[in-house]
């Protein structure tokens, strides 16, 4: 390769040189290159391996299509495979490595599996490997998978940011070349809001890489007018990827990428545009040529050529072959000759009926200076077709067949190709709607008219810049009429340049693989041999060659993939149909689809009011659902968790212990018919609740079965507050919201979740009512407020706050629970801390509430399962007999509900103390082998209990009640444990409920 | 699926705001209906090629419950009511 930096006019800044590495080497190049111009320009031309045959390959395009030129770039969290080269702004300090090539991009070991191709071709994977079936997992696999495939993704975390963020206008751009400029400023002056986006670093597409003064002009001052517009956005580095339903796009703006790392500024911004109309102006991308060696280093596409010739001054080598079937390699003649690079031949391969030197009119008005006789029969322009491009590891000959069947080989450093145009149409083409083959235009073309999508100039295969700018803003003129505003065209209407050049199959016959999808290494003959076998459909041939799955989405092979499947069955060029768009255009980096999303911000946990009271009172945090929750308060000395547990439960039952439960859900009610709301929505009777009590409630999901349990209060005549379970709190709180508003909207309720405007603590143990004595002022006698009664006080020290209590337990204690409002949780637990000081209370977590609820056999969602119902639980005496409806009412009479062999709610007890068992082990027979098949349930909740001196749980198990005292077996398959434990009522401590009435 | 739903209370909003429950062409039979009725409530679910009624609430925003009626074939929403209005 001999590529290199001319001495001529570009847009990189010559006086600012920027250092990267390539490969560990240093290299320097400009701003204004792109990673693939800086490495050409210096000579390089391998830039990495190919997918299956290790082939070395170099650049073949200019824009986000490039399947040939990826690179790993960073190191640690930021490694990033497969970048574009084409992409990639350099910056200084860049770091970047070929793929796929071990142990260099030069010598690579891995080009073993070109002499493996004949194993390698379409469908290989279904077959060739094939047998010893064990084989695959073992051998194959692992050797496919290093030797095939392209960069690996870093592994440690991405330090970077990425952004999220939404955009409303009344036009989206997509494309900022001749039209797309056109359509923003038809749409600017119409005074619509604009968003204009761009792939490329710079705004102006084809009229940057055409390189004349009348298209520089023309650009400026096109954007001059869109930035001095107020309601126009200009979005540069931006691909728009996709297009949802509701004319909502999505676009993903490189916004750091290209420049060292800057912890103020995201690399990335994903944006969701919401447009009320849309003008796709994305261009065409060139087609590539197919023949023999097309994939050599130093093989480019014309326009890629074009684009860093014009762009960065650089040369693509110092002796080139265009071969083109149009316009576009006659115009890169031009560029090239115009800037000293010799041209060694033009091999036209465009068929002969279409042959018209005539055509060239245009690039000939160019050629060295609108000096049309020094380009008229110039003998370099030879008809025919290319055969094979030769060399070992870059381009060193191509081996073309004139027209009258004579052979040639022209030694050449660099081939230029040009096989006609692909509009860009995938984006109208991502909601259901197909491409279809324009004869006319040699192309496929999207629905040009979409409600909400209008596509414009060469993404609608228009040829030509004045067209283009025509077309743009016509097109813009039709979007903003479909949304009621009224524009002018900016650019009158304009004929098109040269026709559009006839689309081709495959070229050479020469020995050799001839690529259609390069960066999934497909040749012609795996389409070939797809056909043969069967798949010639384009979606059969697709997967099972992999032609247009790589992460081009087949922008750069798909059409020739076409083509080719089509004269294989003897068909024209377009009867073979593209495969099926959809999102995404263009790769987009999980770091963008996350945004923010991530780390501690992927769920924001929930903390109580009493979070920071209890971290500083030592809590160990437990995250249960999106919630943070004390777990336990060790104290000094204590060796493990289980000890601190075990101190805490005996202080509750011994003393009093402090517990936050603000986690629980709390819904106020008001509103004339709460008693005949909550009567439907809780199995047991509510309507009758007097004022100043509180009563425990299940509700039952409609098919029956138990969906969450908790309290009901009435503190005033006109005001109910009940409580959820922690972890059904929102889904309780949307179901009552549907009974509400949709089941019975004639009753009067309102209902408000104030889960997180209150601060509950539970105060238990004998010494409870002495202790919140202390800090209310209130009347706790048991017949002021006996169990589950409910009241409002004002707390002392502070009379004009109002707290609310409630006589309930959950620990079966004399206990309390006191609310009040959360900014003054804090200072009321230090009250009642200090109140209990001398009696000997704790704080308890919840470990210690588990211990608890689990001695006295109360059940939470580990019961709960969903598969449970009132009678499993052993409270179907509770399902109200008077009511005529309630939720679950009409489906909790099927027999099966309460049929005999129903997993019952029991406890469980250990039978030798020393021995222990867990949550999720299997209930099995005493003397069963230890099997799933005669289990009789299984264990819900355990804990080690320091009041019954061994370990207890509760249990779902086959008709338990009538098996109080029978011994069986606690398995647990995953560790292989057994104990022998008793079935036992559910209330293993004080089951007469003594210390409840304290 | 619609990428906005316009709820008749915040305007269009992005349709990862809302949750959804389903059927909304299912109404609660009377309580006395019979197993039937319940079993047909509770689970048989028509699955038409074209437009479906149902029951979507605004959970991160006015946490009221819609009927959203949408085309399943075209993904077009064509009405967005709120639930309490539209139900007897
Ligand atoms: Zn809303």
């Amino acid at each position: 390769m001999s590529g290199r930096r001319l001495p001529v006019a570009a847009r990189i800044d010559r006086g600012r040189p920027i250092r990267f590495r390539f490969d560990g080497r240093e290299h320097q190049g400009f701003e204004g290159d792109t990673l693939a111009s800086a490495l050409i320009a210096s000579g390089v031309g391998i830039f990495g391996r190919s997918f299956k045959y290790h082939r070395p390959r170099g650049v073949l395009a200019a824009g986000s299509a490039e399947p040939n030129a990826l690179v790993t770039v960073g190191t640690g969290g930021r490694q990033e495979p497969n970048v574009r080269a084409t992409m990639l702004e350099i910056f200084d300090g860049l770091e970047a490595r070929s793929q796929n090539a071990w142990p260099s991009r030069r010598l690579d070991v891995g080009a073993l599996n070109g002499l493996l191709s004949p194993l390698l071709g379409a469908g290989f994977y279904y077959k060739t490997f094939m047998w010893p079936p064990k084989a695959w997992e073992r051998v194959y696999e692992p050797l496919i998978r290093r030797a095939a495939g392209l960069g690996r993704a870093g592994i440690e975390p991405d330090p970077d940011r990425y952004e999220k963020t939404w955009a409303h206008c009344d036009l989206l751009v997509i494309g900022a070349g001749p039209a797309g400029l056109s359509a923003a400023v038809t749409a600017a002056r119409a005074g619509a809001r604009v968003i204009l986006a761009d792939e490329g670093a710079e705004p102006g597409g084809w009229l940057l890489d055409d390189g004349g003064d009348a298209s520089s002009a023309l650009r400026e001052d096109l954007l001059a007018e869109l930035r001095a517009a107020p309601e126009v956005r200009i979005l540069p580095r931006a691909t728009v990827f996709g297009w949802y339903d509701d004319n909502v796009f999505g676009a993903l703006e490189r916004v750091g990428k290209h420049l060292p790392p800057d912890p103020d500024r995201p690399v990335e911004r994903l944006w969701r545009i919401v447009a009320r109309s849309a003008v796709l102006a994305s261009g065409a991308e060139e087609r590539p040529l197919v023949f023999a060696g097309n994939d050599l280093p130093g093989v480019a596409m014309a326009s890629g050529i074009r684009r860093r010739l014009v762009g960065q001054a650089v040369a693509p080598g110092r002796r080139v072959a265009v071969v083109t079937n149009g316009e576009a390699g006659y115009s890169l003649a031009a560029a090239l000759e115009s800037r000293e690079v010799e041209v060694a031949a033009i091999l036209d391969c465009s068929p002969p009926s279409a042959h018209d030197p005539e055509r060239y009119a245009p690039a000939r008005g160019d050629w060295r200076g609108g000096q049309a006789e020094d380009w008229r029969g110039v003998a370099r322009i030879v008809r025919g077709r290319p055969l094979r491009a030769v060399g070992m590891r870059a381009v060193e000959a191509l081996e073309i067949e004139r027209r009258d069947g004579s052979r040639r080989r022209l030694a050449v450093d660099a081939v230029a190709m040009s096989g006609g145009w692909s509009p860009n149409g995938q984006l109208a083409c991502q909601r259901g709607a197909r491409p279809e083959w324009s004869e006319a235009r040699q192309a496929f073309l999207p629905p040009i008219d979409q409600p909400g999508l209008h596509v414009a100039g060469a993404a609608a295969g228009l040829v030509g810049r004045a067209a283009c700018l025509a077309d743009g803003a016509r097109q813009a003129v039709a979007a903003l009429g479909e949304i009621g505003l009224a524009a002018a065209p900016a650019f009158d209407p304009a004929p098109e340049d040269a026709p559009p050049p006839r689309a081709l199959g495959a070229q050479g016959s020469g020995r050799g693989k001839s690529f259609v999808d390069f960066q999934n290494d497909v040749t012609v003959d795996d389409l070939a041999r797809a056909r043969q076998e069967g798949y010639g459909h384009p979606e059969l041939a697709k997967r099972y060659t992999t032609s247009a799955m790589a992460t081009d989405q087949g922008r750069m092979g798909a059409v020739n993939a076409a083509v080719i499947l089509a004269e294989a069955q003897g068909l024209a060029p377009g009867a073979v149909p593209l495969t099926t768009q959809r999102p995404f255009f263009s790769p987009v980096s999980f770091g963008a689809l996350a945004g923010a999303a991530r780390a501690e911000a992927f769920r924001p946990a929930r903390r109580s009011p009493l979070h920071a009271w209890s971290q500083a009172r030592g809590a160990v945090f437990l995250e249960t659902g999106a919630w943070l929750r004390p777990a336990w308060f060790p104290r000094a000395g204590e060796p493990d968790w289980a000890t601190a547990v075990a101190r805490e439960a005996r202080m509750v039952r011994l003393a009093a212990g402090l517990c936050d439960v603000s986690f629980l859900g709390k819904i106020e009610l008001t509103g004339a018919d709460v008693p005949a709301f909550l009567n439907r929505v809780y199995l047991n009777g509510m309507a009758k609740l007097p004022v100043g009590r509180a009563r425990y409630g299940v509700m039952l999901r409609e098919d029956g079965f138990v969906m969450d349990d908790g309290t009901v209060a009435r503190l005033a005549e006109d005001r109910w507050v009940l409580t959820t379970t922690t972890a059904k709190a929102e889904e309780v709180m949307a179901h009552l919201e549907f009974c509400a508003q949709v089941l019975w909207p004639e009753l009067d309720v309102r209902l408000a979740s104030v889960s997180d405007a209150w601060a509950q603590m539970a105060l238990a143990g004998p010494k409870a009512r002495e202790i919140l004595g202390a800090v209310v002022d209130l009347d706790l006698s048991d017949a002021a407020m006996p169990f589950m009664g409910a009241a409002q006080a004002p707390l002392r020290g502070a009379p004009g706050v109002t707290a609310r209590v409630f006589r309930i337990s959950f620990s079966g204690e004399l206990a309390y629970e006191i609310a009040v409002p959360a900014d003054l949780g804090p200072a009321v637990a230090d009250a009642i801390m200090a109140a209990g000081q001398g009696a000997g209370i704790c704080c308890y977590g919840a470990e210690t509430l588990a211990v608890l609820r689990i001695e006295k056999g109360h059940v939470t969602h580990a019961e709960i399962d969903g598969r449970v119902t009132a009678h499993d639980l052993g409270i179907g005496r509770m399902v109200s007999a008077k009511k005529a409806d309630f939720i679950g009412r009409a489906m909790l009479g099927r027999p099966a509900l309460t049929a005999a062999g129903r997993l019952q709610l029991c406890g469980l007890q250990a039978v030798d103390p020393a021995q222990a068992f867990r949550a999720g082990a299997q209930v099995l027979n005493a003397g069963a082998a230890p099997s799933l098949e005669g289990a009789q349930g299984h264990v819900s909740s355990t804990c080690w209990s320091p009041h019954l001196g061994r370990t207890l749980g509760l249990a779902l198990v086959r008709d338990a009640r009538a098996r109080h005292g029978e011994e069986v077996q606690v398995w647990d398959g995953l560790r292989g444990e057994t104990c022998a434990a008793r079935i036992v009522p559910p209330v293993h401590f004080d089951p007469e409920n003594r210390r409840l009435h304290g | 699926m619609a990428s906005l739903i316009d709820c008749p209370h915040c305007g269009p909003r992005p349709r990862e705001e809302f949750s959804v429950r389903g059927d909304a062409a299912a109404t609660r039979p009377d309580p006395e209906a019979g197993p039937e009725a319940w079993h047909a409530y509770l689970h048989l679910r028509t699955n038409p090629r074209g437009l479906h009624r149902e029951h979507w609430r605004h959970s991160g925003g006015c946490r009221r419950w819609l009927v959203v009626e949408r085309d399943v074939v075209t993904h077009a929403v064509h009405a967005v009511r709120d639930a309490q209005e539209g139900a007897q």
